[in-house]
């Protein structure tokens, strides 16, 4: 007689075999396509970079760990999902941060942006963005210190003991190093009356290269690298394409239109690509699983929306950066947006009722 | 200092008076909540749960002098529907139900009296005097009536058997 | 328009790995039927059949053992010559577990054959004859839905269908019966589906087979040369392909309404495994006794298909496939996607057994659930266009209500959902459950009515015999009266 080899009591519904996709596959893909991006800003912030990153990641795992055991669920940290929640946030943090910066970053990110929730999959808001939004409202002058590249082996650059003397006591910083955002730059100067194209012209102003090499956020510079490993999530099916189109062409479209319209006022389409972190975001950030809308027309709205507020918000808001809370508004309307881009049932019309039968020819 | 705090309690004042005349005016008067729960009911007025059959049951319930749990014949199927319909808690630890019960009569101690055929409220019980008696099982609703009344307990409540036709998945352990 | 069509269509399903090779390539071998067979009165939708025979009785093979029962019903016949021995019960093939009526034959090992009459020309006969003969053989859709043939044919027959589709498609991993059936006996498929062609009043028949067996495709080609009436057409691989209204959808572009049946539309599926028992039972007089099924996955020793008698012990056809390997972590009858795991290999092989499947745990690769986090990948590999994370949050919930509102009904339970979950969350099983509890809540409303309707007409007949009661009371009172009116002025004139 045969009896298979597990032979529990409780019967095994179908089916019967599984295509192989794992969440800690998933969140492994996205820490990969983000590496080259992450490894770039790392170098070219140097060890106080590195530092950072490394609290951040750490005070996120352990606040998973904590909130985990506390909440009687079992630990576990194999999904990977608690490093990517660190990992992002790191890449939006200025780069010489002090360690309680990210540790309390980490830690907003996952007990308050996640676990209060109920854990994995039950948060309404994205848990990187809403530590970094917490840190920016909370910490204004810190969130928006910004240094200029200072590569690992370039002789200005801090060294490992000094590095780690930047990131644990928080020296205030030489002059020769802090820098202004591009963008935080150009809104500066228009708010003194500054044309943007001349403030952007002007010698000594941050520029936006392709490269990556400007001040900014840990992670947010190196556009190619991101664009890349977006590129590399889109080839293996971990996201699709209508969010990340959707926020650039967002931001885009009428970054081109009010530009076209009004040169002094407005930054070209390419500066709002480049500058801040519109790549970062449109490819990590706002397709977080948990928080988008699940389908296709869903994922356009949801995409279209983040990208227009954060125009929206970098234009005329408080703030030069908008992209943290353009996903944040979005997330808070993605139930929404999911109750009414419901797919069509086969056999149904969209209101749930059954189709008409098709015409047929009468018979002789 | 003083005049905020009394114009906030003015504000306080109005909205609460205001709030509390909704509360009179748009009220939702007569629930129709005793017909629904009757409806939900055997109906079979078996009688026990102690009220004046299923009516009786049903006004009990709606005005919360009976459990959600009252119904022997309905089980914990019926019971959830109840406290669901009236927004009742339900204590599960009162519910040690085994699912669907049938009546069975016990040919060997069956005396053909007839008692358990007259106390059956849905006439599921069929024989005749000195006839041993027998229990249409479509019929049977299991409210146990006819247990008392068989002077030598030869009738008793077993669990319907589940046959492939009524099995149904369990609900799967969520994560 | 077609090819607009398909652009702007979602797309469905999905791609598993289909892991028919090499059995698919082996030549079928008919297995000798055991020495004990099982066969169960209920192997089809509808009412079970009531045996016919007695224990202790001789039958033969082809014999009608059982009888259909109802309306939707189909009889059961002897798959092999020998002696009832017992009508019992016997383990069901299925994942409960629970028992199913049987009849349990030993063979005599002689396989005679009952005598049967042929007609001449099957092709002459009356259609509502060839109907009825598919009924009596017991024909049942062998594509796994197993609902009596004969009526989804007389069914085709009254709704006036245009179109036949015969379903090759065979989009279940590992499964490969229908690839060979069609491979080794085309011309008998190819007669059946003249005879449904026949028997329903249809004009064209179109038959379906993925791109993914083209040995298939070349031989039903080979045999359709000749025949105007009936026309191969190769379907892209791709699961759930095989279900009915997926392929209409695909190979005639017309949408059955969600409530409607297929007919309805003019068009009727059947299964090339169906088609084949019908020539055999209409032209050579031959019930359904046997079939092809697919013996496969790492565990099975000697994995191929095989002619399988109906009532063959799951452990009996292993063992005369070379046993197993190993001792499988699933045992399934069907595929991969939709089979059912059997508790044990005691259940016998029915009329819907397409495959045996003895798959090891690495094949299986069952891991823990996890937490949703709703990636969306199973509204996307929906066939049907359902949300199935939402639905199951439901289910979980204990809303069955706001399950059916998102679609329950139209779950077809394919499986996609469950394949692709990265948090491998038991979807399918959630909405099996509440399925059936929803079928539970139904029969219990129906049980509860016709308990209020005796127990009404039990207090109507109560009232009435107190009336009759209360009136023969006062009868006799009046009676009694009259005499005694008469006893105490004995002569009033």
């Amino acid at each position: 007689m045969t009896d298979t080899a597990a032979g529990s009591p409780d019967p095994v519904s179908s089916p019967h075999a599984h295509g192989g996709a794992s969440v800690a596959r998933a969140m492994f893909r996205v820490q990969l396509a983000l590496a080259p991006a992450t490894l770039f800003g790392l170098w070219m912030f140097g060890w106080p970079a590195i530092f950072l990153f490394l609290f951040t990641v750490a005070a996120s795992l352990l606040a998973e760990f904590v909130s985990q055991r506390l909440r009687g669920a079992r630990a576990s940290l194999a999904d990977g999902s608690a490093l990517l929640t660190g990992w992002l946030l790191a890449l939006s943090l200025p780069p010489w941060s002090p360690w309680w910066i990210g540790v309390l970053g980490g830690a907003v990110a996952i007990v308050l942006g996640k676990q209060v929730y109920g854990g994995l999959g039950q948060n309404l808001f994205n848990p990187a963005m809403v530590a970094r939004v917490a840190l920016l409202i909370s910490f204004p002058a810190l969130m928006t210190q910004w240094v200029h590249p200072l590569p690992l082996h370039a002789p200005a650059a801090p060294g490992f003991v000094e590095g780690l003397h930047i990131t644990l006591a928080a020296p205030p910083l030489p002059d020769a190093v802090a820098s202004a955002s591009p963008l935080g730059h150009i809104r500066t100067e228009l708010s003194r009356g500054v044309d943007p194209l001349r403030a952007a012209a002007a010698p000594g102003a941050p520029a936006l290269p392709w490269s990556g090499m400007r001040a900014g956020s840990l992670g947010e510079t190196a556009t190619l690298l991101l664009l890349a490993g977006g590129l590399y999530l889109l080839a293996t099916g971990v996201i699709t394409w209508h969010i990340p189109l959707a926020v650039l062409a967002g931001i885009a479209l009428p970054a081109a239109l009010a530009h076209g319209m009004d040169p002094a006022r407005h930054l070209p389409a390419q500066a709002h690509l480049l500058g801040g972190a519109t790549v970062l975001g449109a490819f990590f950030s706002a397709t977080d699983y948990v928080t988008s809308p699940g389908t296709a027309p869903g994922k356009l709205l949801y995409g279209i929306g983040v990208g227009l507020l954060t125009w929206v918000i970098r234009t005329w808001g408080g703030y030069p950066e908008g992209m943290a809370f353009a996903v944040l508004l979005m997330n808070a309307v993605t139930p929404v947006i999911d109750r009414y881009t419901r797919p069509r049932i086969l056999g149904r019309r969209r209101d749930g009722r059954e189709i008409g039968l098709p015409a047929r020819e009468t018979p002789p | 200092m003083l005049l905020p705090v009394i114009a906030l309690t003015a504000l306080g004042i109005v909205l609460g008076a205001l709030l509390s005349l909704a509360h009179r005016l748009f009220r939702v008067q007569a629930d129709d909540s005793v017909a629904e729960v009757e409806a939900l009911l055997p109906g079979t007025n078996c009688g026990q749960c102690g009220f004046a059959g299923c009516a009786g049951a049903a006004a009990a319930l709606a005005e919360g002098r009976a459990p959600a749990t009252c119904c022997p014949g309905g089980g914990s199927a019926l019971a959830t529907a109840l406290a669901q319909r009236l927004g009742l808690a339900l204590d599960p630890s009162a519910m040690a139900d085994e699912g669907p019960k049938l009546a069975v009569i016990a040919e060997e101690l069956c005396i053909g009296c007839c008692r358990c055929i007259k106390s059956c409220p849905t006439d599921a019980i069929v024989g005749a005097a000195k006839q041993i008696h027998g229990v249409l099982r479509e019929a049977c609703t299991g409210c146990g009536n006819c247990i008392e009344r068989c002077p030598t307990e030869a009738v008793a409540l077993r669990p319907v058997p589940v046959t492939l036709a009524h099995w149904v998945w369990p609900r799967p352990v969520p994560a | 328009m077609s090819v607009l069509r398909r652009l702007l269509s979602r797309s469905w399903g999905v791609h598993p790995d289909d892991r028919k090779r090499p059995a698919s390539e082996a030549p079928a071998r008919a297995i000798a039927a055991p020495a004990v067979l099982h066969i169960p009165l209920a192997q089809h939708v509808g009412a079970a059949a009531r045996p016919a025979v007695a224990v202790g009785q001789r039958v033969l093979k082809g014999q009608c053992i059982a009888a259909a029962h109802g309306a939707i019903s189909a009889p059961v016949h002897a798959s092999a010559s020998g002696r009832v021995i017992a009508i019992g019960e016997v383990l069901a093939p299925h994942p409960s577990g629970l028992p199913v009526q049987a009849i349990t034959i030993e063979s005599d090992g002689e396989e005679r054959w009952i005598e049967a009459e042929l007609p001449a020309d099957p092709l002459r006969l009356d259609p509502a004859e060839v109907a009825k003969r598919v009924a009596e053989a017991g024909v049942v859709g062998l594509g796994g839905a197993t609902f009596p043939a004969s009526v989804k044919l007389g069914l085709g027959l009254r709704a006036r269908v245009r179109t036949l589709i015969i379903n090759g498609s065979e989009c279940e991993p590992y499964l490969s019966c229908d690839d060979r059936l069609m491979r080794e006996r085309a011309a008998e498929v190819l007669r059946g589906v003249r005879l449904m062609l026949h028997a329903t009043g249809a004009r064209e028949a179109l038959v379906g087979i993925e791109a993914n067996k083209p040995e298939a495709v070349a031989a039903m080609r080979a045999a359709a040369q000749r025949v105007s009436d009936v026309r191969v057409c190769v379907v892209p691989p791709r699961y759930p392909m095989g279900s009915d209204r997926q392929l209409i959808l695909e190979l005639t572009g017309i949408e059955v309404p969600a409530d409607s049946r297929a007919a309805d539309t003019g068009v009727l599926v059947h299964n090339v495994g169906t088609a084949f028992a019908v020539h055999e039972a209409v032209a050579l007089g031959r019930p359904l006794v046997s079939r092809y099924v697919t013996v496969n996955g790492e565990a099975v020793r000697e994995p191929g298909n095989y002619i399988v008698p109906i009532g063959t012990l799951v452990d009996d056809l292993l063992a005369a496939c070379g046993g197993l390997r190993e001792a499988p972590a699933r045992l399934l009858m069907g595929g991969p996607m939709m089979g059912l795991a059997l508790p044990s290999g005691r259940a016998p092989v029915v009329k819907g057994t397409g495959g045996i499947l003895a798959l090891s745990a690495a094949e299986v690769g069952a891991r823990e659930p996890g937490p949703c986090i709703r990636c969306g990948s199973c509204v996307r590999a929906c066939p049907v266009g359902l949300l199935p994370l939402e639905m199951a949050r439901h289910v979980q919930a204990g809303s069955l209500d706001g399950a059916v509102d998102l679609g329950l009904k139209d779950c077809i339970a394919c499986g996609c959902c469950a394949w692709v979950c990265p948090s491998r969350i038991p979807l399918v099983q959630a909405f099996a459950h509440a399925k059936g509890e929803l079928a539970e809540r139904e029969r219990a409303r129906l049980r509860r009515d016709a308990a209020r309707k005796l127990a009404q007409a039990r207090a109507e007949r109560i009232a009435r015999e107190d009336k009759e009661r209360a009136e023969a009371a006062a009868r006799r009172k009046a009676e009694r009266d009259a005499a005694r009116a008469a006893q105490s002025n004995p002569e009033p004139a």
